[in-house]
Parts: structure tokens; sequence; C-alpha cells
């Protein structure tokens, strides 16, 4: 066992315990030992870490992060993922079952669950397939899969499209407990899609995926979780009216959760141009133009679509930040707008992301920290990790992040853990910065230090 | 968020069309400023005008000024008179090598680039993306890096995904030219357009151009729009609502978007053609239909077709274009697309001068070695 560690003089951010004063956290064996009424003196033996400045933190909670083990290794694997996600200041991260095999049986499941035991430094925990394969017709065996331990399942990358197939599950899943958690883009609507219909897509000839294929799908859902009573979450939503479809289910009291991405809160559709959000002067492209880094689904969306998610996110109708973290080898991107793959590379960047919205004052820093820890660890359950997640009550797992939200960094894709390099913020300077990383009281990460 | 770009990143070579390219030059690699010595050394004055060597790619006509394409309709009358010659030679690019590098069938733009290049004496190579290893599941960026490995001066590009043409300029040093990505752009066939129009009717600023027809996935029209709002042209288009790209199509108008200001969209054809100078009429691809756009190619034809009456509605001697293959009977009746008022022949043979015109501009430099 690890000498007990204490993090001195940090602003304590608990928004489950309602906790926000200057104190000192006390680790030991692996669990939370105190919070102290304030900073002081430190008991002997204990390895002391200077937060004098900083925020202290429960560790941030991932509810939607790509993996890719098994089958995608050369994108990403437990071992990488779990070490970026160190970087990025989470603690528990939600494999997608996206993988090859699907996470639709299982074996697969434990073999997730037991890689990220093992090859994990955080806690890894898996979200099962809605069907077979993910290919939308047939449930899995939604109640030995809730055994095995997933926390919900989904088809993501695929919605389940079939209104019928998403009818069942909702009612279906309803043994379990579980959520479904849908990627709700009408693929009628969204067709063969790279980037957000508008003039920019017009511009650059790609093209456009209308908002209102989410829009249709979240409408779609929540009517059918009225009719079942079954739990929705609806994934990484990104669009204006979305988010008011959610507002509404939520005023009806409906079983209906949401998650907002980084990037979907902190840029737009106009970084396709490559410019770092800025618009070509006279509208001339350079060859900076297609970033296949921006290709994510859904795609980057307007001012008004970011303006609202924010809303969405600041007032609660979108609970919780969900990275969607997708890393993809390089050969993926490396080529035209319609052949790159989609996703964003996102789990070291998203604090930083999402202190965009911070730091120009429209969400609150405690809003935030509750975003992505409470509200995910709410979600998730009070046994979905074996124990309680997402607060700094004594006797928790000391899973604790120390952050500057006001530091400047600049991001810098080689430098990532994760094997995908793939972001649209190479070269961008973030405001916002993990500085130490603590699971279980080991430290996991510190900034600037490689510690492998 | 502020966007400083770091040494991780890849290295930025130098923006086409910089008013002031020497401003970049401390940020070079020696390679960069190899080839800018060398080009410095071959743009020398020649019967063709002064101005080559300033640019590396041609992608779209967006980040050309006025007097850059003035510069290539002239350079291209110089072109025609080599073309009129009985001996259609030159040694200009002798020792240069071009490849075009096709991905979509094409027969009048590859040729047009190969005549271009083996008039101006330039060695030429042609592949097909059918018979290369493309069809071997070699990747677009290892296909043109062993291309350029080979020794290329200019890589003239046809693509069916639009942008295609600006990640391999990001990736290769050889000069690119856009034949034609997706429904983005093709900027030769825009300035033969534009040259075609300049013969006949002189200067362009003023002129009434109507382009009728399916703007959405014509990259043709699209290049065109930006050459002839460059060169000061009015341009009034009409299409069905289906086929007008977002940003023109009714109820998603944005004004203020660079890529689409001063372009006046016109519901009737009829008002369109009044007193135009240029009618420009588009291919229709039959897919259309299929894809939901129309309901069949009859009703195109009775709304947005170009015929003898219509024509007539349009300035007397007004040009009539058409960037091929026609489907005659459709978008163009057969008796005024080989009428009198028709240059769409004329458009193909001047396709020939125009992108000698482009190939000496992006490799001019063994025109004064040799």
């Amino acid at each position: 066992m690890t000498k007990p560690t204490a993090i001195v003089g940090g602003r304590v951010l608990d928004p489950v315990q309602g906790i926000d004063r200057l104190a000192d956290v006390l680790l030991k064996d692996g669990i939370v030992e105190a919070i102290t009424g304030a900073p002081g003196d430190v008991p002997d033996g204990y390895h002391v870490i200077d937060a004098t400045g900083l925020v202290v933190a429960p560790g941030f909670i991932d509810v939607h992060t790509h993996l890719r083990e098994p089958g995608f290794e050369h994108k990403e694997t437990i071992a990488t993922g779990t070490r970026a996600a160190a970087a990025g200041g989470f603690t528990t991260i939600c494999a997608m079952p996206n993988t090859e095999p699907n996470q639709d049986n299982v074996s697969t499941v434990e073999f997730v669950l037991r890689t990220g035991r093992e090859q994990g430094v955080v806690r890894v925990l898996a979200i099962g397939a809605v069907t077979l394969e993910r290919a939308g017709k047939r449930l899995v065996e939604m109640a030995e899969l809730a055994d095995a331990g997933v926390i919900g399942f989904s088809d993501d990358g695929n919605p389940v499209a079939d209104p019928n197939i998403m009818r069942q599950a909702l009612t279906y899943s309803q043994v379990t407990g579980l959520p479904i958690i849908n990627h709700c883009e009408e693929p009628s609507i969204a067709g063969a899609g790279q980037m957000q219909m508008g003039v920019i897509a017009s511009h650059l000839g790609l093209t456009g995926v209308a908002s209102e294929a989410e829009t249709v799908m979240v409408e779609r859902d929540i009517a059918l979780a009225e009719l079942t009573g079954g739990r929705l979450h609806v994934a990484h939503l990104s669009t204006r009216r979305a988010v008011e479809a959610v507002r509404r289910a939520k005023e009806r009291g409906l079983h209906v959760t949401a998650e907002a991405t980084p990037h979907h809160v902190s840029i737009t559709e106009s970084w396709v141009y490559g410019l770092g959000g800025a618009v070509p002067e006279n509208g001339a492209l350079s060859t900076a133009a297609y970033d296949t880094n921006t290709k994510v689904n859904p795609p980057l969306r307007t001012n008004d679509d970011v303006d609202a998610v924010v809303e969405g996110l600041a007032e609660g109708t979108i609970d919780l930040i969900a990275t969607d973290h997708a890393p993809h080898a390089a050969t993926d991107k490396e080529c035209t707008y319609i052949e790159a793959a989609h996703g964003i590379s996102n789990i070291e960047t998203a604090f930083g992301s999402c202190m965009v919205p911070v730091h120009s004052g429209h969400l609150a820093l405690e809003d935030l920290i509750e975003r992505m820890t409470a509200a995910p660890a709410r979600f998730l359950g009070p046994t979905a990790g074996d124990t309680e997640l997402g607060s700094l009550k004594v006797g928790l797992p000391a899973d604790v992040v120390v952050l500057d939200p006001s530091a400047d960094w600049t991001v810098e894709p080689e430098a990532f853990f994760s094997k995908g390099k793939n972001t649209p913020l190479a070269g961008t300077t973030l405001k916002g910065l993990v500085v130490t990383t603590l699971y279980a009281g080991e430290v996991v990460h510190e900034a600037g230090a490689r510690l492998d | 968020m502020a966007r400083t770009r770091t040494a991780t990143t890849a290295p930025e070579r130098p923006r086409e069309g910089s008013a002031n390219p020497e401003a970049q030059t401390s940020q070079e690699t020696p390679a960069t400023q190899r080839r800018r010595a060398e080009r410095a050394r071959g743009s020398q004055p020649s019967m063709f005008g002064g101005l080559s060597g300033s640019r590396k790619n041609v992608l779209d006509l967006d980040d050309f000024s006025k007097e850059e394409i003035e510069h290539i309709l002239q350079s291209a009358d110089g072109m025609n008179e080599v073309l009129s010659r009985n001996v259609r030679k030159t040694p200009t690019l002798r020792g240069k090598t071009i490849l075009t590098l096709f991905f979509e069938n094409s027969t009048r733009t590859r040729v047009s680039f190969e005549q271009a290049g083996k008039v101006l004496g330039a060695d030429v190579i042609n592949v097909s993306a059918s018979a290369s290893s493309v069809a071997k599941g070699e990747s677009l960026l290892n296909t043109v890096r062993t291309l350029e490995a080979m020794k290329i001066d200019v890589l003239v590009m046809r693509h069916p995904h639009s942008g295609a043409p600006y990640f391999v300029a990001s990736k290769i040093d050889a000069a690119v030219v856009n034949a034609g990505d997706g429904t983005h752009a093709h900027p030769t066939q825009s300035l033969l357009d534009l040259y075609t129009m300049r013969r006949h009717l002189g200067d362009i600023a003023g002129k009434k151009v109507a382009i009728i027809g399916d703007l959405h996935f014509s990259r043709v029209a699209r290049s065109d729009v930006w050459g002839l709002r460059k060169m000061g042209a009015e341009v009034r288009v009409c299409g069905p609502p289906t086929l007008l790209p977002y940003g023109l199509r009714p109820g998603t108008e944005k004004p203020d978007s660079a890529a689409f200001t001063g372009i006046k969209v016109v519901d009737r054809v009829e008002e369109t053609l009044e007193g135009a100078d240029v009618v420009m009429a588009l291919r229709i691809q039959r897919e259309r239909q299929d894809s939901g756009n129309l309901p069949d190619l009859r009703e195109y034809s009775k709304l947005y077709g170009i015929n003898a009456d219509r024509l007539a509605l349009a300035n007397p001697g007004a040009l009539l274009m058409h960037p091929g293959p026609m489907n005659e009977g459709i978008e163009i009746s057969s008796e005024v697309a080989h009428g009198a008022q028709a240059v769409i022949e004329e458009q193909v043979s001047n396709g020939v001068a125009i992108r000698m015109a482009v190939l000496y501009l992006l490799c001019p430099r063994s025109a004064t070695r040799d």
C-alpha cells in the first residue's frame, strides 16, 4: 500500500456533499479518509500534493468512451485508453460496445471488464449492445449482460433505426432497470451526409446532414419512452430542437436523460475549414480545408446549436458531459473527407474544451464539475462500480482530480497518451488543465509527466 | 480559443495566392526556399507573360485575383497562337513531367490536359484509377506519394470526392491542378468558360450571365460562379429548388456568405434569360430522378430546358454555353445546341489553350534555363 496522501490548500468542490470550500483532502488505503474544515497542518507520514490556487474534485466519470479493444487495437487499447482517460481527469469510464466482436455477449463484456482491471489505470465499466451485432434486428440477452455488469445498452455508432425494435428494447430493458442509450440520427434523413447541412457544407461541396435527423429520432424515442415507461438516455445531444424536446420530456416527468460532448459545447461547423474555427477571408479555401479531424457523428453544429446545448447543460436539461472519445489510426483520417472515419480523440482535451463555455460566462464551473462527476454517478446508480462513485465522501474510493481552471496549454496530439491523435484542436490553446489525477489513492497522471 | 501552430503539427506550406508570398520565407523549409528560388529564376517575362511561378496549385478560382485570371486569359491567347501553327510544339516545358491521375471517367478534360502538356513539350503520363494500384486497395495518399517519388512536376487530378486535391496538395511538393473534385470545383473549366466569353464579348465586367440547372451538384457551376464574380459579371441562376445549394435554395438564403454573395436566384427560367449576354445550360444527371431531386427528366426539360423560344428571350447574339457532355433534348434542345449562338465546341478547343496557360503558370522553370 502506498503512503497516505494529503491534497492540501485547494478549493474542494464536491457537488454530492454540497462542499465548496478551501480544505485539505486526506486519502488513505485507497479511500477518502477526511475532508478538513479548512487547510491546516498535515499529519506526519502523508505524501503532500499542494493544490493551492487549484480546484480539487471527485475524479470525472465518462459514460461514453470508445476503447476499441477487442478488435481495433491499432486505434486504441484498454491500456492506452485508460491512460488517456487519467490524463483527462477521468477515473471511471464506460466502454462502448462497438468492438469486434461486439459487446453483445457475456464473454466480450467480461473480457473488457477483466482487461480493464488488469491493464487499466482507471476503472472500466462496460456498456452492452441493444441488438445482436448492433444490427438493429434482435435484442441481446439483456438480463444476462446486466448480470455480467453492463451499465446500459447502446448500439452507438448505429442508431436503433427500427421504431418497433426501439419500443421493444425500452420495454424489455425494464427487467434490468438499465437505460437504452440511443445514438439519435434518423438514417433516412442523415443519408450519406458528412457534415452539418448549411452554407459551409455547400461551399465545400460536401453532403450535409440536416439537424432534423437528430430531432426526428429524439422526438420518436421520447414518444416511445412515454409509451413504454422505459429509461431513455440520449447520447451526444447536439441540436437546439433536440434540447427543447428533452426539456419538454423532463417537464412531463419521463425517464429521459441526455448527454453532451466536449466538442458540441465548444466548436462549430466552421472548424471544417481547418482554420481553428475561422471562416476563410472572401471564401477562399486553403489546403487546410476539409480537416478530416472535424468529421464526427453527430456533426459539428452551428453557433446557435452550441449555445442551446450549453444552455441545456447549464439548466440541467442535459444531465451530463460524456466524451464520445473516438480514437482512430492516422490512416483513418489521412484521406479525403468523405473517406474519413467519424470521431474525435478528445478524452485528454475534454476538460479544457468544456471550460470554453465556463470562461465565456455561460456555464458555472460548479455546474460543469457536477455534470462530470455527480450527474454521471447518478446516471450509473449506486452500485455500478460495486460502490458509489462521483463524490469525495469519507469511505468512497479515493478517485480525485486536481484542476487548474485558468491555466493555458497548447494541444499537441503527439503528446497524447491515446493512440488516437485525431483532434481538430492541434495547436489550439485551451484554458483549463488537469494537473493531477488519483485513482484509488494512487497518482495516475501528473500534468507534464509521463508515468509509465 | 486561440490557435497557435506548434512544431507538432504539419509545417504549413506557403498559402497559395498570398499577396506577398515572400513574407512567409522565414518559416519555409530549405526545400521550399529552393523551389521558390528556382521559380524566381524561371519567371522572367516571355511570350506567355510574366506572372508564372507565383502559385503552387490551382484548386479553385476562389483564391485567384482578377489580375491573375486576366493574366491566364492573356496567356491563353499566346497558347492559341501556338495551337494554330502548322507545327504545334514548343520546347517550353521540355523535361517537365505532368501526370494526369483520374479517379473518374473523363474524355475531354483528360485529353485536353494531355494535349496541352504535349504541345508545350512536357512528358505527360496518364494514370486512370481503375488500372492502377488503387484497385488493389492502396490509399490515395500512398498512391500520390508513390507517383511523386517518380519525379513529377504537376499532378492533374480528378476525384469523385470534394476536397480530394486539397488533401493531396497538403501532402506533396508537386503542383496540383484540380481537374474536378466531387461536387466542389472545376477551375480550368471555369477559366475556359471565361476565356470563351471574353473572346466574344470583350470585357466580362457587367455582362449578364444566366446559369440554368443543377447548381447543387455541378462543380463547373460552382467554379464559374467564383470566376464570373471575380471578373465583375452579373450572375443569375435558376434551377429546381432541390438542385440549388443550401444558401441559395428558397428559405435558406445566406446572402452574407462569401461563397454566394452577389448571386441572384430567379424563380422562372424565362425571367432569368431576359436580357442575358450568356446562357449557360448545365448537364442534368439522370441519377437525380432516382435520388428524389426530380420527378423526372421530362418535367425538368419542360421547366428548365433551353430551347429556341427561351433562348430568344436573351440578348440578340447571346452566347449559348454548356460544359458538356450534353443531354440533347433534355437540358438543351438539339436545335440550339448546334445553332448559331452555340459556342460549345469552341469551349472545348479553348480548353487546350487554357490548360496550357495553367500548366505554364505552374512549371515555368525550364523555359529560360534551356
